[in-house]
């Protein structure tokens, strides 16, 4: 670290915790779809298009999510409509 | 009974190679027959690393097709003992290792070897997979950085999905993070992930910490495993992270900042 740095890393100060925070979110996010079934974003998607032929909704309006418990797997369906 | 360790990653150039050289290294030094096989097909580095590139004759794809012996195909290490080499092919077939060829070759290597460790090329295809396929134990090789944390995070759930030990319900791969390029001094000024951020978003048991060190390269420019050299940071640190790999309880070193003195810091020298 040479004189200077002194002043210039005030400015950046703690990347580092931003990168932690950044990491934290984005591979929590990566584990939930892993474990999820290789049709899903297919499936997503031609809910997506059924869903359009009558309310217009976004792509990201529409959910879906298979969460797996012992007994049994429950298929999650979440459509926010347009307000 | 020989175990099969992949080296791996993910994301290209976080040090796989040279720490796939300093681990085999280590383990023949500490009396363990052990082979080092390059999986990288194409790009072909390994030997560079380990300083044999010119007696390079058959390599694994030759022995997949029966074109050479096993015997042929080694390569005995000059300075370690009980030490071997596999190099890869430099064939652009990607298909060149097929799981069956690949199976055939690894169980002919248990044969002989204590450890047979993997070094896998980057990315999440075809060869990192069969890499990793028929692990026993996996070293995560991750930067502290944030696309290397998110490619170790991947490769760890394909490990846990795809590697012969989960497709067979077995005893999962034994995992090992092993975090390289550390720069005490950049995370005390909050600028790069600590141990302790990595460890908690990857979850995985810390095999070791190598301090970033300029010996690295150098030992990459002269073909020698930077674990011959017992005076650099590396080479111990990577000297202690076989040791744990053994079983082996060692205080991780090099962790801190290394005080400097006044003017060194005012001149910016000594970093890295």
């Amino acid at each position: 670290m040479s004189f200077f740095d002194y002043f210039r890393n005030k400015r950046g100060a703690n990347s580092a915790a931003t990168a932690r925070e950044r990491l934290q979110v984005i591979v929590a996010h990566e584990r939930g779809q892993r474990n999820q079934p290789d049709y899903l974003p297919r499936m997503q998607q031609e809910i997506l298009e059924v869903i359009r032929k009558y309310i217009p909704v976004e792509q990201d309006d529409v959910q879906v999510q298979v969460d797996e418990s012992n007994s049994c797997s429950v298929l999650e369906l979440n459509v926010t409509l347009p307000g | 009974m020989a175990k099969i360790i992949v080296v791996t990653s993910g994301k290209g150039g976080v040090g796989k190679t040279t720490s796939s050289a300093a681990i085999g290294t280590g383990l023949a030094q500490r009396g363990h027959a052990t082979v080092i096989v390059d999986f990288d097909v194409g790009l072909r580095n390994l030997d560079l690393i380990m300083g044999c590139e010119r007696r390079v004759v058959y390599d694994f794809v030759n022995v997949i097709n029966g074109e050479a012996t096993l015997n042929q195909a080694l390569i005995k290490d000059k300075r370690t003992e009980q030490l071997y080499i596999l190099p890869a092919s430099q064939t652009r077939d990607k298909d060149a290792l097929t799981e069956e060829g690949v199976a055939a070759v690894l169980e002919e290597l248990k044969g002989r070897f204590d450890y047979i460790v993997c070094d896998s090329p980057a990315g999440i295809e075809k060869g990192a997979q069969m890499a990793l396929y028929f692990a026993d134990e996996a070293i995560v090789v991750t930067n502290p950085e944030v696309s290397s944390v998110r490619d170790s995070d991947r490769i760890l759930g394909i490990l846990q999905s795809k590697s012969l030990r989960a497709k067979e319900g077995e005893e999962p791969v034994r995992e090992h993070l092993l975090l390289t390029r550390y720069s005490p001094a950049r995370v005390a000024a909050g600028e790069m992930l600590s141990v302790a951020d990595v460890e908690d978003i990857l979850a995985i048991p810390l095999l070791g910490v190598i301090p970033e060190s300029q010996d690295v390269l150098k030992a990459s420019n002269q073909g020698e495993p930077v674990i011959l050299n017992d005076e650099a940071q590396a080479g111990q640190a990577y000297s202690d992270a076989v040791d744990r790999l053994l079983g082996e309880n060692r205080p991780h070193r090099f962790l801190e900042e290394q005080r400097q003195g006044f003017f060194q810091r005012l001149l910016g020298g000594g970093r890295g």
